[in-house]
């Protein structure tokens, strides 16, 4: 059986959770993300979970790392500078390998910024926002249903390869309604699952990563007593400061990622075939880009849409392709201009790349878009 | 049970010698943990312990239970989620001063405030160790510190007090003189079902000793033996008396508020008949 709701994103968000599992949530209220701390408090107990607002956005964050070493699948949310704040533990949880799922509804920023206005600043410091080198994921839904959608992923991703995984939202998907066809019962769905250690537990190393390069994770309190630290560590989850532990651990995460290219960086094209120029676009961006290719096609110019699902890790691959295949891209976000320099990284002056980035606390109409789009094949030989 | 028998089965096989300094305090609270430890029945299994950064917190990678050696100040909502994702789980927090009342301060009332079951074992050595002698919120007035060459003009917390008006059930101090009181406060602490905080005042003879001389390891262990003074006894002092001593002991225990992980159970069930 099956329901049909109108929803917010941000509820969707909810849903999505519980169906992929979620049994824990910390937060701190922030707008535009409260919703779904709100509706976790409501929903979490009625399936046995567990909801905790917490004092500020860093014991939020603190409280999920918590509940996920217990084998909880956990979630906090947040935006603006509360995504600042969580960036301290968001590296541990890198450092540490913690699965946990982070929604940040991005709002303008910096500082307080613009709290309820649609914003996707949040692109890099989701990236590069804790220091030192590390590796994520993180995914950006363009409607709602697709919040429910990416968030199960999330939780599939992050359980998977053993990682925090951002959900990159934005206050445009964040707060619209639109209809969500859901399953009226979530055991149904596959649950993602963490690895588990086959060995005794005298013999378990906890970060030993296997084949795929990702270690088996039993909870707390089953008898494999490992230790988890934020210093660099060796196999045996102990700190290590020698330069080829150091090396050796760096690289492996490193791999247990970038070696699943194929399945963990999804992108999606729209009206691509035969398309000369290419625009790209994510999150609540891509719905403007819609539109306006749509308009373009029946103008006659021949322009796709190429929409990155995953915006971290990067989607070289797919980038690289991509310009060999147009004669130009232009690259449309609502800030000043940031995934657009990965994206000229990867086509390395193959063909112009353009960038349309609004950051006037509106989403761009489609006929603004389509009109950057003419000026821009306008200058492509 | 002996002391290498306590070693071989609490502490982690190869991970020993510890960090610490000579004449440290450190390795004596950590001891005193394990043997509250024995005492109380529990199984290795069946104990966390999570601890934050800085000299204190290396003691949870000494130690074979299930330990986190988190970041710092952010011990107490690590463990609040270790404990509220499995509360068969006996939870000790191991946190320095620094750690617990300065960046970790806002989470120390808070924890304390929602009365979940937590032992919390403050190692109170008055410095910033690790870093090489810095001021904390738990430097006494008028102490020597890399950050107050001239003295610290800043007045320092009582923890014991503080924890007490945030709202934690079982209160407590001990010190690395009084290490058979401090283990059975220890015990105490674990037993009681709420949030317990244990202040372990302990001597740092390396970056708080040498600044403010107070000798070595020895006169420093001895100046506990001095200044601390069992509650019964400080209880019938008078003002004077009690000037620049401190009391030692039980110190506040209320077992009328309900514990956290206990209340969410009722709340599930609440929420689960129906009922708002």
């Amino acid at each position: 059986m099956s329901r049909v709701l109108l929803l917010q994103g941000n509820q969707a968000v909810v849903e999505g959770a519980i169906a992929a599992g979620c049994r824990f949530f910390a937060g701190y209220p922030i707008t535009p993300s409260t919703e779904i701390a709100e509706e976790l408090a409501k929903q979490l107990p009625l399936v046995g979970g567990k909801f905790i607002q917490m004092e500020d956005e860093i014991a939020s964050i603190g409280a999920v790392i918590g509940a996920s070493l217990t084998g909880k699948k956990v979630m906090t949310a947040t935006s603006g500078p509360g995504f600042s704040l969580k960036q301290e533990l968001f590296g541990y949880a890198c450092a540490a390998e913690i699965p946990l799922v982070l929604v940040n509804v991005q709002r303008g920023g910096p500082s307080t910024g613009q709290p309820t206005s649609p914003s996707q600043g949040d692109v890099m410091q989701a990236r590069w926002g804790t220091h030192g080198d590390h590796w994520m994921i993180a995914l950006s839904p363009s409607s709602v249903p697709e919040c429910f959608d990416l968030t199960r992923r999330a939780y599939e991703f992050s359980e998977r390869y053993r990682v925090p995984v951002i959900l990159l939202m934005d206050e445009v998907v964040g707060h619209m309604r639109e209809k969500v066809v859901l399953s009226d019962d979530y055991e149904n769905l596959p649950q993602p699952m963490r690895k588990q250690p086959t060995c005794k537990p005298e013999d378990f190393l906890p970060y030993d990563g296997g084949e795929d390069g990702v270690p088996a994770m039993p909870p707390f309190g089953i008898g494999f007593r490992w230790h988890v630290t934020g210093l660099i560590h060796d196999e045996t989850g102990f700190p290590n400061g020698s330069p080829e532990a150091t090396v050796k651990a760096m690289d492996r995460m490193y791999h247990k990622l970038a070696d699943h290219y194929d399945d963990i960086v999804r992108v999606e094209e729209f009206k691509m075939e035969g398309a000369e120029f290419a625009v790209v676009a994510f999150g609540g961006a891509a719905r403007t880009a819609w539109d306006a290719v749509t308009m373009a096609r029946a103008e006659g110019l021949k322009v796709g849409l190429v929409r990155p699902i995953t915006i971290w890790p990067f989607a070289q691959k797919h980038m690289e392709k991509l310009a060999t295949q147009v004669k130009g891209i232009l690259v449309h976000e609502l800030n000043c201009g940031q995934y657009v320099g990965e994206v000229e990284r990867a086509v390395k002056g193959k063909v112009p790349v353009f960038s349309y980035g609004k950051y006037d606390n509106e989403p761009a109409t489609p006929a603004e878009l389509l009109a950057e789009i003419k000026k821009a094949m306008g200058g492509v030989k | 049970m002996s002391t290498e028998a306590l070693i071989d089965k609490y502490f982690r096989p190869g991970r020993l010698p510890h960090i610490w300094c000579p004449g440290c305090g450190n390795g004596i609270v950590t001891g005193c943990i394990v043997k509250a430890v024995e005492q109380t029945g529990l199984t290795r299994d069946e104990v966390a312990v999570v601890s934050g950064i800085g000299c204190s917190s290396r003691a949870s990678g000494y130690l074979d239970f299930n330990t986190v050696h988190s970041a710092h100040g952010r011990a107490l909502p690590v463990a609040t989620g270790v404990k509220m994702g499995n509360p068969k789980l006996n939870v000790i927090v191991v946190t320095g001063d620094g750690d617990c009342t300065a960046i970790g301060g806002n989470h120390l009332i808070h924890a304390a405030r929602r009365n979940l079951d937590l032992t919390v074992v403050l190692f109170n050595n008055s410095i910033y160790g690790m870093t090489g002698g810095q001021y904390s919120p738990l430097t006494p007035f008028g102490s020597k510190a890399t950050t107050a060459p001239y003295a610290t003009i800043e007045h320092d917390f009582d923890v014991v007090e503080l924890a007490k008006a945030a709202g934690a059930t079982f209160v407590a101090r001990g010190t690395t003189f009084h290490a058979q009181l401090l283990t059975d406060l220890i015990v105490k602490g674990m037993q009681h079902k709420g949030f317990s905080l244990i202040e372990a005042v302990s001597a740092c003879p390396t970056s708080f000793g040498r600044q403010n001389k107070m000798g070595g390891p020895v006169e420093m262990i001895l100046w506990q033996r001095d200044h601390g003074v069992m509650k019964a006894a400080w209880d019938k002092m008078t003002d004077e008396q009690r000037q620049g001593k401190f009391p030692i002991g039980v110190l506040h225990e209320d077992n009328s508020k309900v514990e956290y992980t206990v209340a969410y159970d009722y709340l599930i069930k609440k929420a689960q008949e129906g009922k708002k």
